[in-house]
């Protein structure tokens, strides 16, 4: 039985010994590895980095593996492993612009100086179950006929290990747009701009970019995902175009204060995605284009995307546009935007509401004596009346 | 071993490709009209051509040869993908050829070569609602179809006028169909507008995330929306393909440094080429020709 009058925790206990078990799965199937999670379910792990707020691809590994793969668990694990941890301090803002290039792609421009770069993506695959994944790759020769051969042949640049050469500079996009003053520019802020802290203060609304920036980086991404959609579809529309998407390796710095100078910290995946959108100009600015930002840790195209595009859309205020769609609320988005949050809101209605209930069940008992007895009260009064009717 | 699975030729299945030709013949009936269809989930993601690429494996035949391009050009990563989706699923012949090609598919562009009698254009259409972006409601934009309700669009237009002296859409570029259906022509660029009237090629239209197709028959009347006293006007370019000199093409902004240094050439590949192989340069192929 779910709950009983007394007794409820030795059932939480049982239920906690089950789940382990149940985690664990047949013990004759060997118990996957931390290891082989980072390595080879990366893309789960790089969400599960991004939204826990969180960049350690081994914890995240493991919050995924005591989750039993569900990715929201991991992330509230890796949440509320991250909120114990003492901070120390911050980094120095993040160069992308020199990024050690895994991949870049641009939709608004052919070729572009730094070129574009495929890298390892789903993109141009198609999606055909590979049966030969199915076996053991490392213990036999693939099946050259399956079907998941077009992917190995579609992906020449994917199956290539990257160039050892230093990549060319690659300028952004939006730089070589701003030069030439098509695009808005973004306010000059230093290597050590002043920003607010999501995790240290509360949001509050309305919201600077900043805070709505760090919201929508930890925010889920099929809520994000959503959100761009629908811009897409006429809630809101922005006229994106993506700019460029770049992932890869950013140093990161540190520069403490007793020292005066920046130390090396070690590096991050990023991927980050730089929107162009439409903008009309007004009286007092000429049309150029806006942008919409996104930045996420580790490869994450689509989360990067869905993120610019409702930054953009946040924007709407700013930039003078009406307000109407829900992409466009700031409130709304921010509001519901941590998976965390809503996990545990949603979820919360398992738990025990046996009093509250009652309370309206007392409630919704008397409302209902109240109305049939005032049913009962005006069908004697209409009887009566009909009576002294027929007696007339 | 596991299995390998088999699929049907042209990957769909004879069903559902009768579903989608019946769907085909309404469309080509009413032309300009969107026709509802069961899109079917393809390994490749919607909004990357799922709607054209359905279409296409419902109308071709082994004897069929195909071209498929994006934004013009044969060799963009998505045109590759698509055309070696069909070399392995339906085996069949493929070019990059305009002329020589009977089915076409294609993303936001019309080949510069004159289509024929007999050939096939597919478009990969993203929003098949020229009013989406006006009333976002489908119930509501199919009512105004329904009753040929087209002032919105009008008032749109007009706005655009009056804020900025001509009409502000530069692709997608709506237009109407035989004196009826106001239709959208797939996100080309306006500069192709003119191409699809009186066309002699039969034209399919596939939105697979939408779940909509529609069509326009060979030498059907498509007129882009204007004013009287603001005509249509497609987009004309100040300068020539520096690659082969044409001045009749739609061309591409490629960025060759940072220092503002750029270039237009075709984004017809096809066409360029054939140009090249003609002797007309442009100029940088002059430049490179001297020395």
């Amino acid at each position: 039985m779910y709950v009983a009058v007394k007794g409820g925790e030795a059932a939480i206990d049982a239920a906690h010994e089950l789940l382990a078990k149940e985690r664990r799965g047949d013990q004759g199937v060997p118990e996957l590895t931390i290891d082989q999670l980072r390595e080879q379910l990366a893309i789960g792990v790089a969400r599960v980095m991004a939204e826990g707020s969180l960049y350690d691809p081994d914890l995240a590994a493991l919050a995924i593996k005591q989750a039993r793969g569900d990715l929201i668990e991991a992330i509230f694990l890796l949440r509320a492993y991250r909120t114990t941890l003492p901070r120390f301090g911050y980094s120095v803002a993040v160069e992308t612009g020199d990024m050690e290039i895994r991949r870049r792609i641009s939709a608004t421009f052919k070729d572009l100086p730094g070129g574009q770069k495929l890298g390892p993506t789903f993109d141009y695959t198609h999606r055909l179950l590979d049966p030969s994944l199915a076996e053991s790759a490392d213990s036999g020769e693939r099946d050259e006929g399956a079907v998941g051969d077009v992917n190995k042949a579609l992906a020449p640049t994917a199956a290539r290990p990257a160039p050892s050469a230093p990549s060319e500079p690659s300028p952004h996009v939006t730089k070589l747009l701003g030069d030439q003053g098509l695009i808005e520019q973004n306010p000059e802020t230093g290597r050590t701009p002043d920003v607010g802290d999501l995790t240290r203060e509360s949001l509050d609304f309305p919201a600077d970019r900043d805070m709505r920036l760090q919201a929508l980086a930890r925010g889920d991404e099929g809520f994000l995902l959503a959100l761009g959609y629908s811009t897409q579809r006429g809630y809101g529309r922005t006229h994106p175009f993506v700019g460029e998407i770049r992932m890869g390796e950013v140093d990161l710095f540190f520069e403490p204060e007793e020292l005066g100078f920046e130390v090396p910290l070690g590096s991050v995946t990023l991927t980050e995605c730089e929107m162009v959108n439409q903008f009309t100009g007004s009286n007092e600015a000429p049309p150029q284009f806006t942008r919409g930002y996104g930045l996420v840790f580790g490869h994450s195209e689509r989360k990067a995307m869905s993120m610019a595009l409702v930054d953009r859309s946040l924007r709407a205020g700013e930039l003078g546009e009406e307000r109407k769609a829900p992409a466009q609320d700031e409130e709304f988005v921010l509001s519901h935007a941590d998976n965390v949050q809503a996990t545990g809101f949603v979820e919360h209605l398992k738990l025990p509401h046996y009093v509250d209930f009652q309370a309206e069940l007392g409630l919704v008992r008397q409302m209902r004596e109240e109305w049939h007895e005032a049913r009962a009260a005006d069908a004697a009064k209409m009887s009566q009346t009909d009576q002294s009717e027929a007696a007339e | 071993m596991t299995a390998t699975p088999k699929y049907n030729f042209a990957y769909l299945d004879e069903q559902t490709k009768r579903m989608i030709r019946r769907a085909l013949l309404k469309a080509v009936a009413i032309p300009g009209y969107q026709v509802p269809f069961a899109s079917r989930e393809m390994p490749m993601p919607y909004g990357w051509g799922t709607g054209g690429v359905q279409v296409t494996a419902s109308v071709i035949g082994k004897d069929d040869v195909l071209k498929v391009i994006d934004q013009g050009a044969d060799d963009t990563t998505n045109a590759v993908s698509i055309r070696k989706f069909f070399e392995k699923t339906a085996g069949v012949e493929t070019t990059t050829e305009t002329g020589k090609a009977s089915i076409i598919q294609t993303r936001h562009r019309i080949p510069e070569t004159e289509l024929t009698e007999g050939q096939i254009l597919v478009y990969q259409v993203p929003i098949p609602e020229p009013l989406r972006f006006l009333e976002p409601r489908e119930v509501e934009t199919r009512r105004m179809h329904a009753l040929e309700d087209y002032g919105l669009m009008h008032v749109k237009l007009y706005e655009d006028i009056s804020r900025h002296g001509h009409i502000a859409t530069t692709y997608a570029y709506p237009v109407k169909v035989d004196d009826r259906y106001v239709m959208d022509p797939s996100p080309t660029p306006k500069f192709d507008n003119p191409k699809m009237n009186n066309s002699p090629a039969l034209q399919l239209f596939g939105a697979g995330r939408e779940k909509r197709i529609y069509a326009l028959p060979p030498y059907t009347k498509v007129i882009s929306l204007d004013f009287e006293d603001h005509p249509f006007e497609a987009t004309k370019f100040s300068h020539p393909c520096e690659l082969c000199g044409a001045r009749d093409s739609y061309l591409d902004e490629v960025i060759t440094d940072d220092k503002g240094g750029r270039m237009f050439v075709c984004s017809d590949t096809d066409y360029c080429e054939k140009r090249l192989a003609a002797g007309h340069l442009g100029n940088s192929g002059a430049t490179e020709a001297a020395e």
